[in-house]
């Protein structure tokens, strides 16, 4: 089944997780077309993709770094920064756009100072935009840290990002 | 597991479920979830443990029962005295602390306040059939799919029917692609059942990435099992023996719920190796995807599952002909795939009967904007729009007045009140310049303003053009450039006539749908609400939504 050399290349780290990403690879068989797969195993892992972890599966998988670059960024499901304590995705969806979504952005703008795509100075905090996440009765609606959240309004995400930010300060930032 | 042996299976399961007098059905679907159903089902069941209830009352986590908007719900059967007709109810808002007062209405009278009104055209006005086990079954449990007549048709199909009977049967039924465009399926399998090449694919496209669109998500997140079902189907009918799921990375609940039904139907011999203890093979792997909505067309997600930048190719050849790995390919929609099993069942003719001359069939809409009941509903093909919005959806909340149905997503358009009587079916949305769609409808009232909706669909549209071909890539930056300037008062006439002319480039040159389709927003709101562009000209927006740099004269 598996078609990994003899010199397949070692995981970057011996960290624990990497033992279940290698599982996963072996499982699908150390073929080019599960680069993506791959990815999805690392960023489950890791919550981001590391230089380390690209150069990683390129050699395992036997793939261009180039192309596996060009995968990585041409997704925006993956990301090659660390994550953040806290993650605000502000849904902006149709449904969500003409329901007032885009002042609750505007809302955590004011009060952080970090629009869509950005991470606060601190690090504590990013705010992602999505374009629909098919919830679309909850409108408007956020999602913090995994948790759905809505109908909302730009208010009571600000004192929900209050309150989340304030118990975890001090605390360094998750996986780092 | 034989057909003798899935029938049997089936009667035990309906008559384990039969020695329960009550039961209660939870909505365990996303929605309802992140309302707080899960903490309502454990205290429902709690309540009953400690009343010593459990042997007599069922408490069920199912899949989505449809009326989004009032979730958590709950559906109550209750069935008094023995051979007692059954009678359900509907609970709606409920909560945790609400678990005692609905122990409490087990004999029949449920607070008024909790209980929705069982006539309610939501539900009354609909028919089901790609979605008829949504909310009936636990999408965690194989035998409950089983008992409500899963992996039936396909046991039929393997032990009574020829794949060329299967194909036959689905050409009759009319069934259409139920991702968009509407292409007769018969036909797609015909294609791929004919060419030669082997190994041959069955692939799901379930990337399900229009705003306000979410039926895919509540049949996989309700019914994995029938997707499963209707795809084996395929696979026997075109003669493939591989497939695969490529779903949305943001559909967790979804892909777990497929995951385990996946292994469920293996360990049954249900799926796999000898499926039904017969020869037929029929493997199933689930793909990711990961946050591209280019991806939703055929041969981007067929270039990502290869490992690729989801980038599409010209067609021809087909996925059809020359699909994934360069093997033909057979590539239907969830909700295509949903409506197979009862075809296989029932009968083409019996789907054909339901619908319109060229529209046949029932289809799944996600309700969703400026709209009292919010959820997904399933009509027969050529409701009318009036039926669906005002009918089943109740209308405008806030007293406010309909202004416009948004369907089709991005490559769809918007439908004004003038329109609302005419059927819902392929070819009348498209002579209206928007488009069936996937089945997201979106709902506008007098405080939307049309060229910022337009604009909307312009900025999501050049985010997500994945830049292979120039008209997409420019032309979409381009006419989001001029929406822009329509919504700062800025645009002079000159705009109105440039914003014709290249909506007309990139539908004409673009490669694939998404950019031969990202004008269908501007087209069709010029078309039907030129006014509002024109009084963007003056400095006015007539909804107070875009906020204008030079103020209008009125």
């Amino acid at each position: 089944m598996t078609q990994r050399p003899p010199d397949a290349p070692a995981p970057p780290s011996d960290d624990a997780r990497w033992k279940r990403i290698v599982a996963t690879l072996r499982r699908l068989g150390h073929r080019p077309q599960s680069l993506i797969e791959g990815m999805h195993a690392v960023q489950n892992e890791f919550g981001y993709l590391e230089p380390a972890a690209l150069r990683y599966l390129a050699e395992l998988l036997v793939v261009p770094l180039a192309k596996v670059h060009g995968v990585a960024t041409f997704y925006h499901h993956f990301t090659m920064r660390p994550p953040t304590r806290h993650t605000c995705v502000v849904c902006l969806g149709t449904v969500c756009h003409i329901k007032r979504g885009p002042a609750i952005l505007a809302e955590i703008e004011k009060r952080y100072g970090v629009g869509a795509g950005a991470t606060t100075a601190d690090g504590s905090l990013s705010v992602v935009e999505a374009r629909c996440i098919g919830a679309c009765s909850l409108a408007p609606l956020v999602v913090l840290d995994g948790e759905t959240i809505g109908p909302t309004t730009p208010e009571e995400v600000r004192e929900r990002l209050d309150s989340c930010i304030a118990k975890t300060e001090g605390e360094p930032p998750r996986d780092a | 597991m034989t057909p003798e042996e899935l029938r049997s299976r089936a009667a035990q399961v309906r008559s384990r479920e039969a020695a329960y007098a009550e039961s209660f059905r939870v909505c365990t679907a996303e929605s309802c979830l992140s309302l707080g159903s899960r903490a309502l089902l454990h205290a429902i069941e709690g309540e009953l443990e400690s009343r010593e209830l459990a042997e007599r009352c069922r408490v069920k986590p199912v899949g989505c029962l449809g009326l989004c908007a009032q979730g958590p719900l709950v559906a109550a059967e209750l069935r008094r005295g023995h051979g007692a007709e059954e009678r359900s109810h509907l609970l709606r808002t409920v909560r945790a602390e609400h678990a005692a007062a609905l122990v409490d209405g087990l004999d029949g009278s449920f607070d008024p306040g909790l209980e929705l009104p069982v006539d309610l055209p939501f539900f009354e006005k609909q028919l089901r059939i790609a979605t008829e086990n949504c909310g009936r079954i636990d999408p965690h449990e194989l035998d409950d799919a089983i008992g409500a007549g899963a992996y039936e048709a396909l046991l039929q199909a393997l032990y009574e029917k020829t794949p060329a009977d299967v194909l036959a049967e689905v050409e009759r039924s009319g069934l259409r692609g139920r991702g968009g465009a509407g292409y007769p399926t018969g036909l797609k399998w015909r294609t791929v059942a004919k060419n030669t090449a082997t190994p041959r694919y069955v692939v799901c496209n379930a990337d399900e990435g229009d705003p306000g669109a979410f039926m895919d998500r509540g049949v996989l997140e309700s019914d994995p099992h029938r997707v499963l079902e209707g795809m084996a189907i395929a696979a026997y009918a075109v003669g493939a023996s591989a497939g695969y799921i490529y779903i949305r990375a943001e559909y967790t609940l979804a892909e777990q719920r497929l995951r385990r039904a996946i292994s469920q139907a293996e360990g049954a011999g249900l799926l796999g190796k000898a499926i039904g203890a017969t020869p037929f093979e029929f493997n199933v792997e689930l793909r990711l995807g990961a946050g591209a909505y280019v991806c939703g067309e055929e041969t981007a997600l067929l270039t990502s599952i290869e490992g690729n930048r989801g980038q599409p190719r010209p067609r021809p050849p087909y996925p059809a002909e020359e699909g994934l790995f360069g093997k033909p390919t057979l590539i239907n929609n969830v909700e295509t795939f949903a409506n197979v099993p009862p075809i296989v069942r029932r009968g083409g003719d019996w789907f054909a009967s339901i619908g319109t001359g060229k529209s046949k069939g029932t289809k799944v809409f996600a309700l969703a904007g400026k709209i009292t009941n919010t959820g997904l509903v399933e009509v027969p093909m050529g409701t009318p729009l009036r039926e669906i919005v005002f009918g089943l959806g109740g209308g405008i909340p806030d007293g406010a007045a309909f202004k416009a149905v948004q369907t089709g997503g991005p490559s769809g358009g918007c439908i004004p009140a003038a329109y609302l009587d005419s059927p819902v079916d392929y070819e009348t949305l498209a002579s209206l310049g928007s488009i069936m769609g996937s089945g997201g409808m979106v709902v506008m009232d007098e405080h939307t303003c049309m060229v910022d909706v337009a604009k909307f669909f312009l900025a999501f549209c050049r985010d997500e053009s994945c830049g292979k071909c120039v008209p997409c890539r420019v032309g979409t930056v381009e006419l989001h450039g001029l929406l822009e300037r329509f919504s700062r008062g800025e645009a002079g006439v000159h705009d109105l006539s440039l914003l014709e002319e290249l909506c007309d480039l990139v539908k004409s040159a673009s490669l694939c749908g998404l950019g031969q389709s990202a004008p269908n927003p501007i087209l069709s709101t010029l078309r039907h609400f030129g006014d509002e562009y024109r009084a963007h000209l003056e400095g006015r927006c007539p909804a107070g939504v875009c906020t204008m740099r030079r103020e209008g004269s009125s």
